[in-house]
């Protein structure tokens, strides 16, 4: 009996030795993290094609997630063998809003569309650390400062403005005001300022539910569970044609959509083609593209009234 | 009774474990691009600010546990028993006990959930609940009820035949064998991978955030994207192993008890 009880009296110190051990590397890890700070990109301010630092050296490597949605990217799938299913969009026919802006900063880079890339990259994965495998990853990103100390945001490409849809037959159909989506059983997706809107603008008395996609709150909105979601103009609009059965526009959340808050194109961290991209995007901005691609894949779904 | 070779013992147990530590601390802190690792997954600052939100989230998580818990002990025992009836008439029932327990076994516990979470309420029938902590709560019943009813089933053929034959002889009924003799023997040998498999449930509790309820781990996403810094998943972790190791210490602790006991113990 003696030495079991030895054997025991051995095993639980190196095991609490183990787990303290595992706590002190935690916290260790967890000290002084602001040590490093990735370098500022390059003062070489030459964006000729051949002097661009590429993952693929002469083309230029776009990425977005899988699946693609309109009204950001549109025209189908046809052919496709990466994005595939119904409601879902090939990047590579450069339709949509973002698809199409994608294209004019390529072509602004000087790379024509045969000598564009299109990978799929899991939205986490965009901000993973280590090196990324895309040049530019376009997927809806909202630019914010504490997501600029892990990756390099381009200047915006589109203004943000924050929407609610529902359907027929909600307590929140036809309201007008914030006051009227206090009581409001409210979703939207994870990872989206669509959250930040709903807790800063609505405040709503409910907690709101949080999907791990846009479909599956549209699934939860069709099946009663949540009164309303909230996502940006242009997606409730595509929510309400494509989507919802009995889909209603409740209207814009007041305070966005002035500029505040707005899409960039993501880089690694310390990107030399971050400035040659900014060149581009301030470029096409000057030229009228943008607001023409704008009028041409977004302008033509009407307009939300701004709920107060 | 701290023998000298008890001492000795503890003292290589704490050098070896040092040892190792330290070597996988310096190949970790010294690869090239671990300053990059580091602000990613384990900011100080985002440990901190994330620290009550997540834990307060935690809360849900504890609630779906104990209600689960406390639905799949009697539900796992019922299926277990189900299945051993060898009663001809009651076939059924024992059929339909092996179809559960092997379909609830075989299938991903995330698809049931989405077809309960999002499914059923489609349906819109008056009176079924819509509410996504029911349906979380209901999937993982289904599940881990297969699961211990197939651990109470071990432990129950564990229990040698003599034992049922004895209380047969002395003129108890087959239901009285089980419930006085054979049940209460099975219940103390599954004490062990019964809390194992419940280590297991309180980790599956993160499953809920499927149907948008914001529970830890939901939680912790939600500040994970906000900032595209990952350590509030971290945080999370810290959380779950708070709760889970403490578990894995009492099995641990069971297990040498009651191997101690039937070494030490007469036939």
């Amino acid at each position: 009996m003696s030495t079991g009880n030895a054997r025991i009296a051995i095993g639980q110190p190196a095991r609490m030795a183990v787990v303290l051990m595992a706590v002190a590397m935690f916290v260790a890890a967890c000290g002084g993290s602001s040590a490093s700070v990735s370098p500022s990109a390059s003062a070489d301010t030459s964006c000729a094609p051949a002097s661009l630092a590429l993952k693929t050296p002469g083309v230029l490597t776009l990425s977005t997630d899988n699946p693609a949605y309109s009204p950001w990217f549109q025209g189908g799938n046809e052919g496709a063998t990466v994005w595939i299913g119904d409601y879902n969009n090939d990047p590579v026919n450069g339709k949509g809003y973002e698809g199409a802006v994608a294209y004019a900063i390529a072509a602004k880079l000087g790379f024509t569309a045969d000598k564009v890339a299109w990978i799929v990259t899991a939205f986490d994965q965009s901000f993973a650390p280590g090196d990324k495998s895309f040049d530019l990853f376009m997927n809806q990103v909202s630019i914010k400062a504490d997501r600029a100390e892990a990756v390099d945001f381009s200047h915006g490409y589109y203004n943000v403005a924050q929407g609610v849809v529902t359907i027929e037959g909600s307590p929140i159909a036809g309201a007008t005001s914030i006051a009227e989506l206090k009581g409001a059983k409210l979703g939207t997706q994870i990872g989206t300022t669509s959250y930040d809107a709903i807790i800063n603008v609505i405040a709503p008395d409910q907690e709101p539910a949080v999907f791990n996609t846009m479909d599956e709150a549209v699934a939860a909105l069709q099946a009663g569970q949540i009164d309303g979601v909230v996502a940006d103009v242009p997606t409730t609009f595509y929510m309400r044609d494509a989507q919802l059965d009995g889909g209603v526009i409740v209207g814009q959340l007041t305070g966005t959509g002035d500029g505040a808050e707005q899409f960039g194109v993501v880089l690694q961290k310390g990107s030399a083609l971050t400035a040659c991209v900014n060149q581009a995007i301030d470029a096409l901005k000057a030229d009228g593209t943008l607001d023409a691609l704008l009028l041409e894949w977004i302008g033509g779904t009407g307009s939300a009234p701004v709920i107060k | 009774m701290a023998t000298g070779s008890a001492r000795k013992g503890l003292l290589v147990a704490t050098l070896s474990t040092l040892v190792v530590a330290t070597l996988v601390a310096y190949t970790i802190g010294s690869s090239p691009a671990w300053p990059e690792v580091q602000k990613a997954f384990f900011d100080g600052r985002y440990f901190s600010t994330s620290l009550p939100k997540v834990a307060g989230a935690f809360f849900i998580n504890v609630q779906l546990f104990i209600l689960a818990e406390l639905l799949i002990l009697p539900i796992g025992l019922l299926i277990a028993l189900a299945r051993s009836i060898t009663t001809p008439a009651l076939a059924p029932l024992r059929i339909f006990a092996t179809i559960y327990v092997d379909f609830f076994r075989g299938v991903p516990s995330i698809l049931i959930i989405y077809v309960l979470g999002f499914g059923v309420p489609a349906l819109k029938i008056d009176g079924i609940p819509k509410e996504p902590f029911f349906w979380a709560l209901v999937t993982l019943v289904l599940i881990y009820s297969a699961y211990v009813s197939e651990v109470y089933r071990a432990g129950i053929e564990s229990i040698h035949p003599s034992q049922e034959r004895a209380a047969r002889a002395l003129g108890l009924t087959r239901v009285q064998a089980l419930r006085y003799v054979v049940v209460p023997q099975a219940m103390r040998r599954v004490i062990p991978p019964l809390l194992n498999d419940f280590i297991g449930l309180q980790k599956d509790t993160a499953l809920v955030s499927i149907l948008g309820v914001v529970e830890t781990f939901k939680q912790a996403q939600i500040l994970k994207a906000a900032s595209f810094n990952f350590t509030p998943l971290m945080t999370t972790a810290l959380i779950f192993l708070i709760i889970t190791i403490p578990m894995t210490r009492l099995v641990d602790r069971l297990a040498a008890k009651d191997r101690n006991a039937q070494l030490g113990g007469t036939l």
